[in-house]
C-alpha cells in the first residue's frame, strides 16, 4: 500500500524534501536579506531593527568604500581571468599534445584547485614574506631590490592575482584540455591535404572550434572568481589600508566586524545583482558563438 | 631530423618547467615544516638544512588538532551523506519528471555567494541555538554539497535510457525498487565524483567556520587561520598544519584523479 502511493506520487516525494530544503536554507534568507537591505539593525535585542526605506542604498552609493571595493573586485577579477584564460588555453594546447606522462600532468595540475584554500594562502604569505620570503631572497641575490609584495599597497593586488592564477589557470587548462579530445578530425585532414601550417591550424580551425567551450569554462571560473574569499582573507583580510578589499570581503567586514546588518544586506543585493548580470552577459555571448559555429 | 629533436627537448622543458612552478607551493610547504623556527628565519637554510617532524609533534602536543580533524570529518562526511540523501532522488525526480524550475532554483543555489546567506543564518541560528554546533555546521555545508550533487547527477540521469525503466516498470517492478537497484548502481561513477567533491569542498570550507563555528566546531581551515594570527608567527608548525590538512584532500585526488577531473570540470561539457 505504501508502496504504491509512493510510486503515484514519486515525483514529489522524491524533489520535494530537497526543495523544501532548499527554499528553507536559500531562498528564505534571499528574501531576509532582502527585507533586511530597508533597515538598520546591529544585531542588538535590545533596538528592533528600524525601517530606513532606501537610506541603506543611497549611503552606499555615496561610500567611497563601497566605490572602491568595486574597484578591486573588477581590477582582481578581469586581470586574473584575462590570465588565466590565455595561459590556460595555452598550455591546454601544449598538453594536448599525446605523450607519455598526461596522466601525471593532469593529476598536478588539479592539485592547486583541490587543496585547502586557507592552507594554500599561508604558504603564499611565507613566500612573499618581504624579510625571510624566498621570493625576495631570490630578487635579492639576483641584484634586486626587496619587494613589500602583500604589505604594499600598489603590490598587494598583482600579488593575489598571481595566487588565484597558480591556483585556477588549471581549471581552465583542463575544460579546453577536454575539449581538444573532442574536437572532430575531419576539418585537419582537409587541411593537411591544402597544405596549412600548425599556426595556421591553431588559428582557424582549433580556436573557432574551442571558442564556445573557452566560453563556458571563463563562465564558470569567473562566476567563483567574483566571489573570492578565502585566499584574499586569509593572506590581507582586504589590507593594506583596503587596497584589496573586495565586495565580498566589504560585506564580511561591514556584517560581521561592524554588525551594520542592513547595508550589508544592500551591498548583498547589490553585489549578487552584479554576478547575475555578468552570467547573463556571458550567457548571451556564448550563444552568439554557438549560432555562428 | 637534428631539429625536431632540439623542438622534442624545448617540450620537455617547457613541461617541466609548468609542472615545477604548479608543485612548487606545496614542495615548500613540505620543506617549511621540517625547518625549526631559526631555520625558516635565517637565509643560509633556505635550501639546505636538517629536516625534522618536531613541528608535527607539537602541532598535537600544544593544539586540540585531533579535535579540528575529527570535527572538520565529521562535518564533512555528515553533510556529504544527507546531501547524497537529499540530492540523489531529487535529482533523479527533476531529470526524469521534467521539473525544469526546480532545476533552475539549483542553478541559483549555485551561484549566489555564500556570504549572503550567511547574515541571515547568522541571525537565526543565533535565535535557534545553532551557533557552534554540529547540527548547524553540517545544515550550512549541506547548502554547498546538495546544489552541487544534484548539479552533476541530473544530467547523468537524463542519459539513462527510459526504455529500460520502463520496462522495468512493466514487469512490475515499483517505481522506488527500479531506482536503487537499477538505476543508482549504473551510477556510481556520478555518485563518486559528485560526493568526493562535495567532501573536499566541505572539508576545505573557511566562510562558513569563520562566522558559524565556536571553539568547539572549530574546522581545521578556521583553526590554521587562528594559528596565524597569533602575535609571533611559529612558521614550521603552520606549514606542518597546512600539510595536514591539504594531505587528506591531496590523497583523495591522486588516488581518484578521474572522478575528481569531471567533477572539476562539471557542467563544463554539457554546458
Amino acid at each position: 500500500m505504501i508502496i504504491n502511493w509512493v510510486d503515484r506520487h514519486l515525483k514529489w516525494v522524491f524533489t520535494l524534501p530537497a526543495v523544501i530544503f532548499i527554499l528553507l536554507m536559500v531562498a528564505y534568507p534571499l528574501v531576509y536579506t532582502g527585507r533586511l537591505s530597508f533597515y538598520e539593525w546591529s544585531m542588538s535585542a535590545i533596538t528592533p531593527p528600524k525601517w530606513v526605506g532606501f537610506d541603506n542604498y543611497i549611503n552606499l552609493f555615496q561610500d567611497p568604500k563601497f566605490w572602491n571595493a568595486l574597484k578591486v573586485t573588477f581590477y582582481h577579477s578581469s586581470a586574473s581571468i584575462l590570465l588565466e584564460t590565455v595561459l590556460g588555453v595555452a598550455i591546454a594546447i601544449l598538453f594536448s599534445r599525446k605523450f607519455r606522462s598526461a596522466r601525471f600532468v593532469k593529476t598536478v595540475m588539479m592539485l592547486p584547485m583541490v587543496a585547502t584554500p586557507v592552507s594554500i594562502a599561508l604558504v603564499w604569505v611565507l613566500i612573499y614574506e618581504p624579510s625571510i620570503g624566498i621570493l625576495n631572497h631570490i630578487l635579492v641575490s639576483m641584484g634586486f631590490e626587496r619587494q613589500e609584495w602583500l604589505g604594499s599597497v600598489t603590490q598587494v593586488l598583482p600579488s593575489l592575482i598571481a595566487i588565484d592564477v597558480w591556483e585556477w589557470t588549471p581549471f581552465i587548462a583542463l575544460i579546453v584540455i577536454a575539449g581538444i579530445a573532442s574536437l572532430p578530425t575531419d576539418p585537419y585532414e582537409s587541411a593537411d591535404v591544402d597544405g596549412a601550417t600548425s599556426w595556421q591550424k591553431l588559428r582557424h580551425i582549433t580556436l573557432p572550434l574551442l571558442m564556445p567551450t573557452i566560453i563556458t569554462a571563463v563562465t564558470l571560473r569567473i562566476i567563483d572568481l567574483l566571489k573570492t574569499f578565502d585566499t584574499i582573507y586569509a593572506t590581507t583580510q582586504g589590507g593594506p589600508n583596503f587596497s584589496s578589499q573586495t565586495l565580498n570581503i566589504l560585506v564580511y567586514d561591514t556584517a560581521f566586524q561592524n554588525f551594520k546588518l542592513g547595508s550589508a544586506s544592500a551591498l548583498l543585493i547589490i553585489f549578487f545583482l552584479l554576478i547575475l548580470s555578468v552570467i547573463l552577459i556571458l550567457t548571451s555571448l556564448r550563444k552568439r558563438q554557438g549560432d555562428r559555429v | 631530423m637534428r631539429t625536431s629533436k632540439l623542438a622534442k627537448t624545448n617540450y620537455t622543458i617547457v613541461n617541466l618547467v609548468i609542472l615545477l612552478l604548479f608543485l612548487f607551493p606545496f614542495l615548500w610547504m613540505l620543506t617549511g615544516s621540517l625547518k625549526s623556527q631559526l631555520q625558516v628565519l635565517s637565509p643560509n637554510h633556505m635550501f639546505v638544512f636538517q629536516p625534522s617532524f618536531k613541528n608535527y609533534l607539537s602541532v598535537f602536543q600544544e593544539y586540540d588538532y585531533l579535535k579540528y580533524i575529527w570535527n572538520t570529518f565529521v562535518i564533512a562526511t555528515v553533510s556529504t551523506l544527507a546531501s547524497l540523501f537529499l540530492g540523489l532522488p531529487a535529482a533523479y525526480g527533476i531529470a526524469k519528471f521534467n521539473m525544469p524550475y526546480f532545476g533552475l532554483a539549483i542553478l541559483v543555489a549555485k551561484i549566489i555567494p555564500s556570504i549572503t546567506y550567511l547574515v541571515p543564518w547568522y541571525i537565526l541560528f543565533n535565535k535557534m541555538d545553532l551557533i557552534d554546533s554540529i547540527g548547524g555546521m553540517v545544515l550550512a555545508h549541506m547548502v554547498i554539497g546538495l546544489p552541487f550533487i544534484m548539479w552533476v547527477m541530473i544530467p547523468f540521469f537524463e542519459e539513462f535510457p527510459k526504455e529500460v525503466e520502463e520496462s522495468a516498470w512493466i514487469d512490475g517492478s515499483s517505481k522506488l525498487r527500479t531506482f536503487y537497484q537499477m538505476v543508482l548502481p549504473v551510477s556510481v561513477p556520478g555518485i563518486v565524483t559528485s560526493s568526493l567533491l562535495a567532501f573536499i569542498f566541505s572539508w576545505n570550507n573557511f566562510m562558513f567556520s569563520l562566522v558559524l563555528a565556536g571553539e568547539s566546531t572549530k574546522t581545521l581551515p578556521l583553526a590554521i587561520y587562528n594559528f596565524m594570527s597569533n602575535t609571533s608567527i611559529n612558521w614550521g608548525a603552520l606549514m606542518a598544519a597546512a600539510c595536514i590538512i591539504t594531505l587528506p584532500v591531496i590523497l583523495i585526488a591522486l588516488f581518484s584523479q578521474k572522478y575528481v577531473v569531471s567533477g572539476l570540470s562539471a557542467g563544463a561539457v554539457k554546458g
